[in-house]
């Protein structure tokens, strides 16, 4: 009551600093990093969330066709189950390689995460190799885009594209890795760098844990 | 935990590990004999495990702030809905043709 206005805004004052103060603190405020990483390896997991949609709407439209037509041809005896497997295998010791690669650039052994980088970069050409020559073996059958010998188009069709996808992925992901390795051996490199490559060669690999499930194995 | 995200080859001999031995164990599946329901449900459990181990220990989502997780794993149950409304269309249609 018997406070002079000067005390008033003084105290008023004091209440808006404690309030932005609290709003800077907070997570969302704007103050701090809610997400706790970098911008880039941020933009990463956003680009991968994206991509994992595609990937999505690509199976999801494969199961509607599957389950819309009754009688799918058993890929079991159109596809050789131990190339495919051997290609899973492929993939997940090349995933296996580049966290050893991210471990070696975060420790700061760069011939190390060199030798890794390689050895991933070989595992993603072999997958490619085998994938090519799969192709050409269900090619050569007389499957094709919109036809091939079983009487579902759609076989061949949602096979060619989304194989056909993930092969771009792993093709993007080798020049990828290419560029990151050639960038490490000139020493011009950052273990975040490194780990955001990483992050998109996981997710390739995440991808065809799907692929291989639901083309192959279902 | 920071111990286990940093450095330390361990944790990924072990993913490895793990994903090899599902992997065996998913096509070993197709080799039995069962009903195509059991075996279609039986390989996509197969699958979510390995993508959740490729996603938290390849690819560090365990380490990371929960906001994050939150970020890459929206989308997927958004995935998850489009699928499934889907499906009821895709197995009327052919009755009604």
């Amino acid at each position: 009551m018997g406070e002079s206005p000067a005390v008033q805004t003084m105290a008023v004052r004091t209440l808006q600093e404690i309030d932005q103060e609290q709003v800077l603190t907070s997570d969302w405020g704007g103050g701090r990093s809610p997400f706790g990483v970098s911008w880039a390896k941020f933009m990463m997991w956003i680009f991968l969330a994206s991509d994992a949609l595609t990937f999505a709407g690509l199976l999801s439209g494969y199961g509607v066709a599957r389950l819309h037509s009754g009688n799918w041809p058993r890929q079991g005896e159109i596809f050789n189950l131990w190339v495919v497997a051997t290609m899973t295998f492929i993939l997940i010791c090349s995933s296996a390689t580049m966290a050893m690669a991210v471990g070696s650039a975060r420790r700061g052994d760069r011939a190390a995460a060199v030798r890794f980088l390689a050895l991933t970069i070989l595992g993603g050409l072999s997958f490619l190799g085998m994938q090519a020559y799969e192709w050409t073996n269900f090619i050569l059958e007389g499957a094709r885009l919109t036809t091939n010998p079983w009487g579902v188009p759609l076989f061949s069709a949602t096979f060619f594209v989304i194989t056909g996808f993930h092969g771009g992925h792993v093709t993007s992901g080798v020049l990828y890795l290419l560029g990151v390795t050639i960038r490490a051996l000139r020493g011009r490199y950052s273990a975040e760098g490194v780990e955001i490559a990483g992050l998109y060669w996981h997710f390739v690999d995440l991808v065809w844990v799907f692929i291989f499930t639901l083309l192959y194995l279902i | 935990m920071e111990g286990a995200g940093h450095g330390g080859y361990k944790i990924y001999i072990l993913t490895w590990f793990w994903l090899l031995v599902i992997t065996a164990l998913e096509v070993s599946i197709t080799l039995v004999h069962m009903p195509k329901m059991l075996m279609a449900s039986l390989l996509i459990l197969l699958a979510l495990m390995k993508v959740a181990l490729i996603a938290a220990y390849f690819m560090h989502l365990r380490f990371e702030r929960l906001s994050l997780v939150y970020v890459a794993v929206t989308p997927l149950v958004f995935a998850a809905i489009l699928f499934f409304a889907l499906v009821p269309d895709a197995t009327r249609l052919p009755g009604l043709r």
